[in-house]
């Protein structure tokens, strides 16, 4: 067992819903009659699309490759025919490029899909090639490319794997039901990762965190991992959030602090990688299954759905779809991507399931009033909160003045969003919104200024 | 329909109407004390200067053109501490100005609410104390006499003139005119000792003090480790109000003063209710309240005769602690969110910087109490403070602010 220790700030946010989505098996969503897949659905450039309409495909058919080293593939989730390749909407706000696919209902496959593969003589090229080609990127949220965090630089090394199971968002069960029903699919993914990272035939130390209100899934990855002599130790970390924020996870784990994001900071800058037990089962799927990344469990909950549920959906399944099956109650609802505390709040169900789509929440709200908040009152509860140990009511009222430099002086770039400033604000700013803002504004900033420095180089 | 918001999607559920609500709640033991020791006035002047800072502040609002916010209750709050900081024999005009310094001046003049760099109820009494000296500022202070006993106080008045007062000297002008006084010399201090050693016979108080200390230690520890806040609060507060505060008239609040500063007793409940609710912050009372206690027993004073007092005296030391206005000010003065420091350590450097304040000012300076001042002075440091202990960003050794000080 690591020394624990113990990261600045965080809350715990009250969670009727975990309580609610933890005891519910994984069950199998109903097949979508259009799959939308975006080619946009990881960090990194864009898939480039590999059929055009009209086009027949299979069921684990590549629909679209990699836009360059930091991007993945995308393959289809059912067997049919093409409808299009066009635009859909992104949670972003924004329209992707993405390949429209009408189900024929028949699941042909491409050849070996679903099938046991032997994949004990891979070595580590191997297994990273295999993990970009099944269009793998971390399933946690983030949708980096798994297999570019599986090639650290010769001049960082890695020592230590992470497997972050600590679902430390609340509503969520995904993970932990994915532990606990696939725990030695997870296991076994673990191995792969751990070999993908081989130094000197050497395999980093691993270790799979969860959170203590998951006994049961750490048991289960327990006795998985010695079943399969994955030689991983499973540490159980105190309940509070943001527990499974990557930076407060190592730092838990290892002690290692890494640096912000001002300084360019990754995981591998102190020798760790971090991947979603999502993720490694992912792997498992795809190297040991021949089943590329076409699906993924997901928690659908909030006090608007009346069948709360962990399914397995295919991705480019639309929401609205999904939904329809959960009983959802008429009203006016908030509907969030992901988590309550990072989640995005989309104002249409007209979008997919997509590889980093770990939950769907409908929750009541009142149609509310514009945003009304307070002055800030100096209660100077954001700054004992704040994990990354900024000063977030400087940034709010540095964003509300509209002085959006001054952000960039008080580490706005640094913020991780992770919401826990905002969930204690008494005068209930909207801080994450202000920061979200800050980094925009200063962007575009940025990009006015370069390209003027471009124009005046052209220009001389 | 959808409604569409920036994350998080849940909160707290905090707002800042429960926060100072939760705060006019905690004062109320110690309003019902000065109730009980000044007779009726005492909830005259309280309620006059609480309507008076909600109406100036209302009228200035509107006046501005912005929304009328006096409903979130910090209004209130002010023209409590206002009313508490006052003799209860003041005149009605008296807080009806204070109160349009304290909202107009201190608070609504720098931007309301969050804006303000001074406390805006010691402002108005700073205020006061010159432009009515006779009436704040006297040498002998009324309480109802200690013969009118039970509710029979509450009919009485302080009111200058008045048949039922009596007027003295409080404790603090006591020790300061003669500061090498032996303690049954100061008024209010009989009888001595902390409840336990009162209602037990000494044997038994020790054990059972014994055991305070052990459940207080408990208490820290699963605060610590477990977060159970309120067995931390919980066993401070017991080992405090039972084995640690005297029980004399002097704590209890039966002695002449402002109407709600006498009774540490009461004030340090309604502080520990504060600090379990999270409405204050423990670091700043405790660094306040120790700075004073540790400074007061240990820096030379001159006694009566001019001969020079060094050495340590523990009697002087319960004077300035338990006799003056410490506690009314470490839990509901220097506390003030919006004039105090972000983070824990400005907090503790705050309570020391105001601690050092009222100690000299006690010991050296001209006036007899230095509770008001002191917070004041602190108060002017606070943006050098904050500035000075900013943290550092995770994973970084930059500091989360700019390394010169932004607008």
């Amino acid at each position: 067992m690591p020394n624990l220790l113990r990261f600045h700030g965080g809350v715990h946010p009250h969670d009727d819903e975990k309580p609610r989505t933890r005891g519910l098996p994984i069950e199998t969503a109903a097949a979508p009659a259009t799959a939308v897949l975006p080619l946009l659905q990881h960090i990194g450039a864009p898939s480039k699309p590999v059929v055009k309409k009209g086009d027949q495909v299979l069921r684990g058919q590549a629909v679209a490759e990699a836009g360059g080293f930091v991007s993945v593939p995308v393959h289809s989730p059912v067997s049919g025919k093409v409808a299009d390749v066009g635009k859909c909407l992104h949670p972003l706000g924004m329209s992707v490029d993405a390949v429209v696919i009408e189900n024929d209902g028949r699941d042909a496959s491409v050849p070996g899909f679903g099938e046991p593969v032997d994949a004990s003589s891979l070595d580590a090229k191997a297994i990273r090639d295999r993990i970009r080609d099944a269009g793998i990127c971390g399933m946690g949220g983030a949708g980096f490319p798994t297999h570019v965090k599986l090639s650290p630089p010769a001049d960082k090394p890695v020592d230590t794997l992470v497997v972050n199971g600590a679902e430390c968002e609340p509503a969520l069960s995904a993970d932990h039901r994915l532990m606990l029903e696939h725990a030695e699919g997870v296991a076994s993914g673990v191995r792969l990762l751990q070999r993908a990272l081989a130094r000197d035939g050497r395999l980093p130390k691993t270790f799979l965190a969860v959170e203590e209100n998951k006994p049961d899934a750490a048991a289960a990855m327990r006795s998985a991992c010695s079943k399969l002599s994955v030689d991983c130790e499973v540490v159980e970390l105190p309940v509070r959030y943001p527990q499974g924020a990557e930076k407060q996870l190592i730092y838990a784990l290892t002690g290692r602090k890494v640096p912000p994001q001002s300084e360019r900071g990754l995981p591998m800058d102190v020798s760790v990688v971090v991947q979603n037990v999502g993720t490694a089962f992912a792997v498992h799927e795809a190297l040991e299954r021949g089943k590329p990344l076409v699906e993924r469990v997901l928690t659908v909950a909030g006090d608007a759905v009346g069948r709360a549920a962990n399914v397995r959906a295919r991705i480019g399944t639309p929401i609205a779809e999904l939904l329809a099956a959960r009983d959802v109650s008429p009203g006016p609802t908030r509907l969030v991507l992901g988590g309550p505390m990072m989640g995005l709040a989309q104002f249409t169900d007209e979008l997919p399931v997509m590889k980093t789509t770990s939950g769907v929440l409908v929750e009541r709200r009142e149609e509310e009033e514009p945003d009304r908040f307070g002055p800030c009152i100096r209660c100077a509860r954001c700054v004992e909160a704040c994990p990354m140990q900024l000063v977030p009511t400087r940034l709010s009222v540095l964003a509300e003045a509209g002085l959006f430099d001054a952000m960039a002086e008080w580490g706005v770039v640094d913020c991780i969003e992770c919401g826990c400033c905002a969930y204690v604000c008494p005068a209930r700013r909207p801080i994450v919104h202000q920061v979200k803002l800050g980094k925009w504004m200063l962007g575009q900033a940025q990009k006015k200024a370069a390209a003027a420095a471009a124009a005046k180089g052209g220009a001389s | 329909m959808r409604v569409v918001r920036v994350s998080p999607h849940r909160s707290e559920g905090e707002s800042i109407p429960l926060i100072m609500w939760t705060v006019v709640l905690a004062l109320l033991p110690a309003f019902a004390v000065g109730l009980y020791v000044f007779g009726w006035r005492a909830a005259y002047v309280t309620v006059l200067s609480a309507a008076s800072c909600v109406g100036w502040e209302a009228l200035i609002q509107k006046l501005r053109g912005v929304r009328v916010t006096v409903a979130d209750g910090s209004a209130v709050v002010s023209g409590v501490l206002l009313a508490f900081v006052l003799p209860a024999s003041v005149s009605w005009y008296v807080p009806v100005v204070g109160a349009f310094v304290a909202m107009g001046i201190a608070k609504q003049a720098f931007g309301g609410l969050g804006a303000n760099f001074f406390n805006p109820a010691l402002v108005a009494r700073v205020f006061l104390q010159f432009a009515f000296p006779s009436q704040v500022n006297m040498p002998e202070w009324p309480i109802v006499a200690p013969q009118v006993t039970g509710l029979a106080r509450l009919a009485k008045s302080v009111a200058p003139g008045s048949p039922d007062a009596v007027t003295s000297a409080t404790p603090l002008a006591v020790l300061k005119a003669n500061p090498g006084a032996a303690w049954e010399a100061i008024p209010g201090s009989q009888p001595f000792g902390p409840p336990l050693a009162w209602l037990l016979p000494a044997g038994a108080a020790w054990a059972v003090f014994a055991l305070l200390v052990a459940f207080a230690a408990a208490g820290i520890y699963l605060e610590a480790t477990r977060g159970k806040r309120l067995a931390a609060v919980a066993g401070v507060g017991a080992l405090l109000l039972f084995g640690v505060v005297p029980t004399g008239d002097i704590s209890f609040g039966l002695v002449p003063g402002c109407i709600g500063e006498t009774s540490a007793w009461a004030l340090l409940l309604g502080g520990l209710a504060l600090v379990y609710y999270r409405c204050i912050n423990w670091r700043l009372p405790l660094a306040y309240i120790v700075t004073v206690a540790v400074l007061a027993s240990v820096l030379p004073t001159r006694a009566g005769d001019g001969s020079l007092v060094v050495g340590f005296s523990f009697e002087r030391t319960l004077v300035h602690v338990f006799g003056g206005g410490l506690f009314l000010g470490a839990f509901f003065m220097i506390t003030d969110m919006v004039t105090s420091p972000l983070t824990s350590k400005g907090q503790v450097a705050f309570g020391v910087i105001a601690g050092v304040m009222a100690a000299l000012i006690r010991l050296y300076a001209g006036y007899p109490e230095g509770v008001c001042y002191s917070i004041l002075l602190a108060n002017a440091t606070r943006p050098l403070v904050d500035r000075l202990t900013m943290p550092t960003v995770f994973g970084s050794r930059r500091r989360a602010a700019p390394a010169r000080p932004a607008g």
